[in-house]
């Protein structure tokens, strides 16, 4: 056997593993976060809680907790989608080609200048508190993915696919449209996905602006040293990054155009 | 339905380099077929794509039907032009029949025209209608996707159809019977067709013209095939026809043009290898040709073996050249087995007939 025939079936069986594990991430993923949810709130419900513990450790503040922090997050992916996909589609245009460079390089430091220092920058600068105080940073550092993804997901469509468009009357915009940005999907929902991931995580600091979110318990429990109440903050913060994680590889699995999957 | 086109100085320029077409004036008749072949790089593709203007020619005036191109809105313009290019250019994420129906949509036809249209395209192009319809391109071998190609670009009944190395892209046998498959609807349909290639056979055999186009898309000689096979008006021309132009006369006569015989025994795979046997004895001949049921051929059974059946490895359509046909003679053995447009035996070309024809081209040239 020559060693290029070796190199495919060895390709063949490690595409069939990354098969085999994306699908039992599909299925066990969500199973992780029901038991650490479950977990974690029945751990910390059934334990003895001090007078402070108790304020923190209770239903409705659980749930404004774990609400706020959804809020953030929605926001953020709204914003992100926004701003980053209609962007992303601006540069990858010829007329705009030449400014992509830039836009790029403001997102990179989005993304590589620290979250916190972002956020407070923010705020010394607007003077604002609560959720946009925090939505508006987030949204800037977790831009790059969907706005690299966005450009990348475009550009890798086949120019000849474009031309053939063109070549049988189909408009510039309607090429877009329905050809350009359907290839594109997969990618920018990747990118969607990876940006949703990074929000859920940094919405925790939204705390530092009073824009609520589970880092409440987080900043709550280290500060007045109450580890029930640190724990329970983190572990429910986790599961909604592996939830959203979740729902996102879903999404991509039944959004993604049929022909190509 | 079919317009003439008409190219008038036309120059193409990128940038401030020497022109990529130069000058450039043609008539294409209506309802004909003009092969553009020339070196890579020549221009072939520019030409080709300033007729509908997916590229703006820098001067000169193009005409279709008499109406000047620069003067109509550009994507309107090329929705009533057929276009398909090399590897078909479907789009991967709509199926066979959205892929067909994208222009009749752009044309704002209604949902059951349009219906109707894709299943009489698929028809049209040999294809099964049920069995490929819902189909995504990768589902499709190469040979299908130019088909499904075809079929997308005659969906809207253009009368100018321009093709860009439509068939580069497949397999010799694949791209044979493509071929076979254009003359076919030509027949039918008598579209003005420009048909780019490199591959000068392939000129031959569906040109009614053939342009021979050099460095800047200069006309080198621009006539039919049989004159340029003839007399090549220069080295370079010469040197594109190649060896052989009587030989590749061959490809300027159909199979139909010539005269089919009929074999002696023909037998139905019914027929019990003992009956065929007595037959071919009592004809005197060694081997009979073996029919199904609906009459299409399947096999050569010898006298000597009449259980065994020799299939037949390549057979021949009446539109296929009697080029085609001599290959099938020198695969076979003795002579090409003919078939109708549903598959059915109509005769056998022999090689003294491929022999009277290749006379009968050196006697008139
Ligand atoms: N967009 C462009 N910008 C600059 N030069 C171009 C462009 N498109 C084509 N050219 C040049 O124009 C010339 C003709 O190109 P064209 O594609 O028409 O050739 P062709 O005959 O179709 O070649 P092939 O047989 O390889 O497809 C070539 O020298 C090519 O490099
Ligand atoms: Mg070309």
């Amino acid at each position: 056997m020559t060693s290029t025939a070796v190199a495919t079936e060895r390709g063949a069986t490690e595409r069939e593993e990354t098969k085999k594990a994306s699908s039992l991430r599909m299925f066990a993923q969500p199973i992780v976060v029901v038991v650490l949810v479950v977990g974690v709130l029945v751990w910390a419900f059934t334990r003895d809680l001090d007078a402070i513990e108790k304020q923190s450790i209770n239903a409705p503040v659980l749930l404004d907790a774990v609400w706020d922090h959804l809020v953030i997050s929605f926001v953020v992916t709204a914003l992100v989608l926004i701003i980053a996909v209609p962007l992303g589609i601006v540069l990858t245009r010829q007329w705009a080609r030449a400014s992509a460079p830039v836009f790029l390089a403001i997102a990179t430091i989005g993304q590589a200048s620290p979250a916190i220092g972002i956020l407070v920058l923010f705020f010394l600068v607007s003077g604002w508190e609560g959720l946009w105080a925090a939505a508006l940073p987030i949204t800037f550092y977790t831009l790059l993915p969907v706005l690299r993804n966005t450009m990348v997901g475009l550009q890798q469509v086949d120019p000849a696919l474009v031309d053939a468009g063109r070549g049988i009357g189909m408009s510039a915009f309607a090429v877009l449209r329905r050809i350009e940005i359907p290839l594109a999907v997969p990618l920018i929902l990747a990118g969607l996905r990876t940006a949703l991931v990074h929000a859920v995580g940094v919405a925790t600091m939204a705390v530092f602006v009073n824009g609520g979110g589970l880092g409440l318990l987080i900043d709550t429990g280290y500060k007045l040293s109450r580890i029930t109440v640190l724990i329970t903050g983190s572990v429910l913060a986790v599961a909604l990054a592996l939830l959203v994680d979740w729902l996102g590889t879903v999404a991509e699995q039944y959004l993604g155009p049929k022909g190509i999957r | 339905m079919a317009s003439e086109i008409q190219l008038t100085d036309v120059t193409k320029r990128y940038g401030r380099r020497k022109p990529a077409v130069d000058n450039f004036s043609m008539t294409i008749p209506a309802g004909e077929i003009v092969v553009f072949v020339g070196p890579s790089g020549c221009g072939k593709t520019t030409t080709m794509r300033m007729i509908n203007r997916l590229i703006e020619p820098t001067s000169g005036t193009i005409t279709i039907g008499g109406e000047d191109t620069s003067t109509l809105d550009p994507d309107k313009l090329r929705r009533t032009i057929g276009y398909a290019i090399q590897q078909a250019g479907l789009f991967p994420h709509m199926t066979v029949a959205q892929n067909i129906g994208v222009v009749p949509g752009l044309l704002g036809w209604d949902r059951k025209k349009i219906a109707d249209r894709v299943e009489e395209m698929l028809d049209t192009v040999g294809l099964d209608a049920a069995e490929f319809h819902d189909r995504f391109p990768r589902q499709l071998s190469g040979g299908q996707q130019q088909r499904v190609g075809v079929a997308r670009a005659l969906a809207a009944d253009p009368p100018v159809l321009l093709m860009d190395e439509p068939f580069g892209a497949v397999d010799p046998i694949t791209r044979g019977n493509l071929q076979d498959e254009l003359m076919r609807l030509q027949g039918e349909l008598r579209k003005t067709i420009v048909f780019v290639t490199h591959d000068f056979d392939e000129a031959v055999k569906l040109g009614d013209r053939i342009a021979v186009l050099g460095e800047q898309s200069k006309i080198l000689q621009y006539d039919t095939p049989d004159v340029i096979l003839a007399n090549p008006a220069d080295d370079t021309v010469a040197g594109f026809v190649g060896a052989g132009a009587s030989l590749k006369q061959l490809t300027l006569r159909r199979v139909r043009d010539v005269e089919l015989v009929q074999p002696e025994v023909i037998v139905s795979t019914q027929d019990e290898p003992d009956e065929i046997r007595r037959r071919l004895t009592d004809a005197g001949r060694s081997y009979a040709l073996m029919l199904d049921a609906r009459r299409r051929p399947v096999a050569w059974v010898h006298v000597r073996e009449p259980r065994v059946r020799r299939p037949i490895r390549d057979m021949v359509a009446a539109e296929s050249t009697v080029q085609d046909a001599l290959e099938a003679i020198l695969t076979e053995g003795g002579n090409a087995v003919v078939t109708g447009a549903r598959g059915e035996f109509k005769g056998l070309v022999e090689i003294d007939t491929v022999m009277a024809v290749i006379r009968d081209l050196r006697e008139t040239v």
